[in-house]
């Protein structure tokens, strides 16, 4: 990026002598569009102090890397990077190169909140990749309202929030649920359901929902509902009761280490998802399943919106890319491609706003449409994303066959109607 | 004596010297941000204090400290949440007038054992009663029962574990695993400006001597020696005519109180709680943060508290990895290395050359002092 | 009842009952260890997850080269993987004795806080050394399935592998500890140390010997353990609080106590969760086991001993 450097010094004769030379080259058409001459100046795009240079913008990170849910995070770490040096390669945001600092969430919600306050009041970032279960988000939503910040959200999650300051590239609970019971009621002829869930507010919230939809709009039966708590590895009770009950579906929202516990015990009680019995799950991703072993959980059905398998260009070259970056035994789950949104989502929103000052941005925001992995996603005025819900079936390799994908983008519903 | 009243003076030159750096150095030199984790490092040295009661005069080991903390806070963040729910603030929601995660949980009316935190008074009250009481229920059914040292203590854990699971279960009445979330205002008053944050960041600092203060009352009386006494020879004690439950029960329920009151300044300060602060992991680095300032000195456990914390922040965002380790090294010295913690320190090495500072007629009666001190401080079953 | 039929309950109860037998075997061996180290020693091991962790891994690992290089005897190498699991964690222990608990005898407080010094240690140790995420450890094919006993009855088969492990363990240490010359040096040890000493046992070696067998046993549940629950740095972590609540609602010195305990408390565990949701069933078994402790703390079988 020489002519950067020497941009306000060269002679405005010798600069229109090296564009022209440097759009002959064949690389400049590739470029989205002529970056060098267009660096809107910093006083235009950073009017809050943010940390914003001339030739970079910093943002923040923040997932836990310790603790027990660094299992999960690490996947969205590696996303957020992923997105960040593909951006950089691109010319990065409003012609700076995007820099970032990471925070360790360390799997505690009082830190997810000082380390939210320190990016936002010390750091001056201009947004935040973080957070992964809800509870470190609702801890760390106030700081972000308070000092106007931006955070990208990769979870699906249960609804029930829109904030002004967060963006959310998970599904929300209806967007996974209902067309998710409305495809299985259909194809597999089921008319009883078992709900199982971890103990605390998604899969409580999630199970609601599903229940409501099934009785109400269905007009089916659910035939048991558990929940056990988080941790738990014993399982064997509930799982008599579903041999007991023989339903046509068991829905389960096991959540983390139970998954292992709770799969290996059902395929050791005899329970063939394979042939006999339908399980539905919206809380396994190819992450999950590298820890219960695919041989344990192969015939599963899940409803996510992202599967690594899904044969499209843009995904193979998402996924050839990720592992070059992170090694070829990576997998991508749901939230680590919806983590790789952020970034993107970010930059085309500054992009658009033409500045960093989060309220542009966040004003910019709806409408805007980026190529992700799992298809063009957009972000609608609830900051949420309209996307597809597809169904996978699990192989026995820990990848998905993709057996349904809903012809439409589902609407984002965070608080509805009837469902409450 | 001349000699004790010259302790006494050491430790009260200490606290004021403490008060000098919370309400005088910190501040000054911090920028907010860092002056409110200084805070929340204070409160948990409440807990501390309350364990340099219980465990380092009195031989109770509690690993449970998280739970009256928790208890505390919530009574705290009960009343805030109340009041950030009004029929204002909530009405996108389908029942307007209770808290949020209610709403989601699809109940239709605030349960009755919310009703009475309306009223800040009885949430006052009920920060420091609740969590004694519960003290005292359990003080009184295992120290009448001589249930100590290592039962004790699993048994305060297996407390903390099961409190855990009911918070984190009964989320429609306490929040979950979310906690209580989105507190905002303390009778009008905003809590999360800056202004507010120096203020209750100086009446913590004020809370937190004045406990002090209570606590080195209780140690110099005659209840203080008791409690020595008991930790040394549990029996003698007893035979001599002392019932030790009641004293047992007593320092308990003390810890426990000041444990509670930490916590509810945590809340204020934090904005928020979550049982992640109730749990066995949270209890036993509160005891770790006392080891390491030494159990035997108040002041010790503020400053132990304070250092731990800061370098928990510290490394973990630097190198979170070496952090565990850095954690691991510390339960295991401050056990087989340093048994005193750092007030230890202070004394084998410090102390000898603020004396000879003082005159060599003092050094004297300080050595006659301190080893019988030093000798006694490791528990003997 | 409750809407079954009575081949149904009779089912349920016949499979309950199995599961119960199965929580059973898996608290025996999650507590036997403990029970030998708190029992006989009087230390509290509060790195006991850890050491289960210890034989989790060691199992994957041997799952993994068995794959790569011995893939005939791939049907065998879960006996291979709990005989290494145990010599692995027993040698830990040992280690962990010589280096920590031998400074620490007459402090049990401080056992407590060292021993999480070390279970922190150990944790960051896995977390270093195999990442923070799960591994899974595949079973070998005879392992996995269930025996069909009638139309509605079925036992899973690593169940049956755990209950019978569990006795084999349970008879060994019986053994060990009733018959042999090291188990009668122990109980002297543990009776009156200071006259066992005098008489000529070599205390120390026998303290090293029972935290290495204690961390040992400990290492072989955490292996049979791969088949039921996952495997990651932070999983020794959920066992601790069952584990330690069974010895000592046993009674610590009785290893009689200890089953005793165990097979009540999982019965009441089993039981409960088929009636109640998963978590009120935990809280209201652990709160009867905390009720009942404070009203007899010595536990359910107490060892007279003179002191």
């Amino acid at each position: 990026m020489s002519a950067n450097n020497g941009r306000s010094h060269l002679p405005s004769a010798l600069r229109r002598r090296l564009l022209l030379g440097m759009a002959a080259l064949p690389a400049a058409a590739l470029l989205p569009r002529p970056v060098f001459a267009d660096i809107p100046p910093t006083s235009a795009v950073n009017t809050t102090g943010l940390a914003v240079t001339d030739d970079s913008v910093t943002i923040g990170i923040l997932h836990s890397i310790t603790g027990t849910m660094a299992i999960s995070e690490t996947g969205s770490v590696e996303a957020e990077k992923l997105a960040i040096s593909q951006i950089n390669a691109k010319g990065g945001v409003l012609g700076r190169q995007i820099k970032f600092i990471q925070e360790d969430g360390a799997s505690d919600w009082p830190t997810f909140a000082e380390k939210a306050r320190k990016l936002l009041v010390s750091d001056k970032v201009a947004a935040v990749m973080g957070c992964w279960t809800s509870a470190s988000r609702k801890a760390v939503l106030p700081v972000f309202e308070q000092y106007k910040g931006i955070l990208y959200y990769p979870t699906f999650y249960e609804g029930l929030e829109e904030s002004h300051d967060v963006f959310y590239e998970g599904q929300e609970a209806t967007q996974q649920i209902i067309a998710g019971l409305n495809w299985i009621a259909d194809t597999k002829k089921a008319k009883t359901f078992y709900l199982l869930g971890s103990d605390y507010i998604w899969p409580r919230t999630s199970n609601k929902i599903a229940r409501k939809h099934i009785e109400d709009h269905l007009h089916l039966e659910v035939v048991g509902e558990d929940y056990f708590p988080l941790g738990n590895t014993e399982f064997n009770s509930v799982i008599n009761k579903i041999k007991l009950k023989k339903p046509d579906v068991i829905y389960a929202i096991i959540v983390g280490g139970s998954n292992v516990a709770f799969y290996k015990q059902l395929k050791a009680a005899g329970v063939d998802m394979v042939n006999k019995q339908t399980l539905l799950t919206i809380s396994v991703t190819e992450d999950e399943i590298r820890g219960i072993g695919g041989e344990n959980i192969v015939g599963a059905y899940a409803a996510m919106k992202y599967f690594q398998s899904i044969d499209t260009p843009t995904n193979r070259a998402f996924v050839d890319a990720f592992k070059k970056m992170w090694g070829p035994q990576s997998v991508i789950g749901d939230v680590t491609q919806a983590a790789y949104e952020g970034p993107w989502l970010w930059s085309l929103e500054c992009e658009k706003a033409g500045s960093f000052d989060t309220e542009k941005v966040i004003a910019a925001a709806p409408g805007t449409v980026f190529n992700a992995p799992e298809g063009p996603v957009k972000v609608h005025e609830n900051h949420h994303l309209w996307s597809k819900l597809r169904i996978g079936r699990a192989r026995a390799d820990g990848q998905y066959d993709i057996v349904y994908v809903t012809p439409e983008d589902i609407e984002p519903n965070p608080f509805p109607k009837g469902y409450q | 004596m001349n000699a004790l009243s010259l302790r006494k003076h050491k430790e009260l030159i200490g606290i004021a010297l403490l008060a000098v750096l919370i309400f005088v150095v910190l501040p000054v030199s911090l920028d907010i941000f860092r002056l409110n984790l200084f805070g929340k490092y204070l409160t948990y040295a409440f807990v501390a204090l309350g364990l340099v009661l219980c465990w380092g005069d009195a031989g109770i080991l509690s690993l449970g400290q998280g739970v009256f903390f928790g208890l505390g806070g919530y009574c705290m963040a009960m009343f805030l949440k109340l009041e950030a729910s009004s029929v204002a603030n909530t009405k996108i929601q389908s029942t307007p007038g209770i808290p949020d995660f209610m709403d989601w949980n699809q109940l239709t009316a605030l349960p009755y054992f919310w009703q009475p935190f309306h009223s800040l008074t009885f949430s006052l009250i009920a920060v420091v009663v609740a969590p004694t009481a519960f003290a005292f229920v359990i003080g009184v059914a295992m120290f009448k029962r001589r249930v100590g040292g290592v039962y004790f203590a699993i048994i305060t854990q297996a407390l903390a574990a099961i409190l855990t699971i009911l918070i984190v279960g009964r989320q429609g009445y306490t929040g979950g695993i979310n906690g209580i979330t989105d507190l905002r205002t303390l009778k009008g008053w905003d809590i999360r400006t800056d202004h507010a944050k120096y203020v209750l960041y100086f009446v913590n600092g004020g809370l937190l001597i004045g406990a002090i203060m209570v606590a080195r009352y209780v140690r110099g009386s005659k209840l203080g020696r008791i409690l020595v006494a008991m930790r040394d020879k549990e029996d003698r004690v007893r035979f001599s005519g002392y019932d030790v439950a009641n004293f047992k029960t007593f320092v308990f329920c003390l810890a426990a109180a000041f444990a509670a009151l930490g916590g509810a300044m945590f809340t204020l300060q934090v904005g928020f709680m979550s049982p992640s602060f109730v749990g066995i992991v949270p209890s036993i680095e509160l005891v770790i943060c006392c080891a390491v300032g030494g159990r035997n000195s108040l002041l010790g456990a503020v400053y132990g508290t304070v250092l731990v914390n800061w370098a928990k922040t510290t490394f973990s965002e630097d190198f979170p990895n070496l952090w565990l380790f850095a954690m691991a090294a510390l339960f295991i010295g401050v056990v087989l290395a340093f048994p005193d913690g750092l007030a230890g320190l202070y004394r084998s090495y410090v102390q000898p050359y603020a004396n000879r500072l003082l005159g060599s007629m003092q050094d004297s009666i300080r050595g006659r002092r301190v080893a019988p001190a030093s000798a006694v401080s490791s528990r003997v079953e | 009842m409750f809407g079954y039929s009575f081949g149904d309950l009779s089912a349920i109860f016949a499979m309950q009952a199995f599961d119960g037998l199965i929580l059973f075997s898996v608290f025996i061996l999650m507590s036997l260890g403990l029970a030998i180290i708190f029992g006989q020693m009087g230390v509290i091991n509060m790195a006991h997850g850890e050491f289960m962790i210890m034989g989790a891994y060691v199992t994957y690992l041997c799952s993994n080269v068995f794959h790569h290089y011995l893939l005939g005897l791939y049907p065998i190498y879960f006996f291979v993987a709990m005989l290494l699991a145990f010599f692995a964690a027993g040698t830990a222990g040992m280690l962990a004795e010589w280096a920590l608990i031998r400074h620490l005898y007459r402090r049990p407080l401080d056992t407590l806080l060292a021993t999480w010094g070390l279970s922190l240690f150990l944790q960051q140790c896995y977390r270093s050394i195999f990442g923070a995420r799960e591994v899974g450890v595949d079973l070998p094919n005879w392992m996995m399935g269930a025996v069909h006993a009638g139309d509605t009855i079925e036992i899973p088969i690593n169940g049956l592998f755990v209950m019978g492990l569990t006795v084999v363990i349970t008879i060994a240490v019986f053994v060990l500890l009733y018959r042999s010359s090291w188990g009668k040096k122990v109980r002297a040890v543990m009776q009156n140390r200071v006259m066992a000493g005098a008489i000529g046992i070599n205390t120390e070696k026998v303290d090293r010997l029972t935290f290495g067998i204690g961390c040992g046993i400990a290492g072989i549940a955490g292996s049979a353990f791969t088949m039921i629950g996952s495997t990651n740095p932070s999983a020794g972590q959920l066992y601790i609080v069952n584990t330690f609540l069974i010895v000592v609602f046993g009674g610590a010195q009785s290893l009689i106590g200890t089953i005793a305990s165990a097979f009540v408390i999982s019965q009441a565990q089993s039981t409960a969760e088929f009636f109640l949701t998963g978590s009120m069933a935990t809280v209201l078994v652990l709160l009867s086991v905390v009720g009942i402790l404070m009203l007899r703390p010595q536990g359910l079988f107490v060892l007279k001993i003179r002191r």
